[in-house]
């Protein structure tokens, strides 16, 4: 089963290593790049994604903005929130909009258990 | 006035993705100390002038500042910042301090207050820094200083510095429900500039290993 994961961050560095993390726990998913808000709903608008990984701090639009957008229109997608900024209320939003908070900067071991659980939504999702 | 910055594209994204870091997590140690939500701005990084960057920030605010600084040395050397406009440090230690403080024991307090949150959130921020550049840096206590941007900025006896360029890095914050707001700022000479840049360029090198 083929699976498109949408990494969004404004840097350019972090979504190197998010990519490259992804590519070290799940080698064949195909990984596509957003830089911001506006170009993440652009990307998603024009092909399917499966998974978003969204960083928090973004000039315009947050990860959490973007994540309660998608939200609207993808109940079912797993995201994730990946910050250094572990606040209450930062976690609170993430979970109010059900995403999983992952923190920065992102290991295979942190990312990890939010992308088995992510696998085994979509192979539930499909079977 | 900025100048071309010897940085290349994604050199400056590393650096900033770095104080990026540091900067959430010392967020997320004032959150604790203040019991409510802080809001940060993304980070700005800059070679400027030394007067420039202080009018950077002198600018946005009309009162004189605070502020609770501590110098670094090591691989890289520079000055760390955490500034607020004078009304709102009070306020700061007041939310910091609780209820249990009378008000008569605020003024004795609040320099006290003021470095060991600077200590903390300075640390914080500079520590991870550090630690993703896999460098150890060694911290000055911190101390408190009152005026406006030029002052905060100026080094006590070095004369005519105003003028050589640093590099700036700068991101304010404000403290929900508190109407308090304020900045973390970073200060390096440029000689540090180098010595960062290879740090930059290494930590660029490991994190992007392997990578397609």
């Amino acid at each position: 089963m083929t699976v498109t994961v949408m990494l969004v961050d404004d840097s350019k560095l972090a979504r190197i290593v998010a990519g490259k993390t992804l590519a070290a726990l799940q080698p064949d998913w195909v990984r596509i790049e957003a830089s911001n808000a506006d170009e993440a709903l652009q990307v998603i608008g024009r092909q399917s994604v499966d998974i978003a990984i969204l960083d928090f701090n973004m000039p315009g639009r947050d990860g959490l903005e973007l994540a309660a957008e998608l939200r609207q229109s993808y109940p079912q997608m797993p995201i994730a929130i990946i910050t250094a900024n572990i606040q209450d209320e930062i976690i609170a939003r993430a979970r109010a909009v059900n995403a999983t908070f992952v923190s920065k900067p992102v290991t295979e071991e942190g990312l990890s258990s939010f992308i088995s659980g992510a696998a085994l939504r979509l192979k539930q999702a499909r079977s | 006035m900025s100048v071309d910055l010897s940085l290349d594209d994604l050199e400056r994204d590393a650096l900033t993705e770095v104080v990026n870091i540091g900067v959430s997590r010392a967020a997320a140690s004032l959150r604790k100390m203040v019991g409510r939500q802080v809001l940060l701005s993304v980070p700005a990084v800059e070679i400027v002038t030394r007067r420039a960057a202080a009018s950077l920030i002198g600018q946005r605010e009309s009162e004189d500042l605070v502020s609770i600084h501590q110098d670094f040395e090591g691989a890289f050397s520079g000055r760390a910042l955490l500034i607020f406009p004078e009304t709102k440090s009070m306020e700061l230690v007041r939310s910091i301090l609780g209820e249990d403080v009378g008000p008569e024991d605020l003024p004795e307090l609040e320099s006290e207050a003021l470095a060991e949150t600077g200590n903390v959130i300075l640390n914080n921020c500079l520590g991870t820094m550090a630690n993703m550049l896999q460098q150890s840096l060694k911290m000055s206590l911190p101390s408190v200083t009152r005026g406006n941007g030029d002052q905060i900025f100026a080094r006590a006896g070095r004369e005519g510095e105003d003028v050589a360029l640093v590099l700036f890095l700068y991101i304010n914050f404000t403290i929900q429900d508190r109407s308090i707001r304020g900045y973390i700022a970073m200060l390096m000479d440029l000689p540090s500039l180098s010595a960062l840049k290879l740090l930059i360029a290494d930590f660029i090198d490991r994190v992007t290993a392997d990578a397609e």
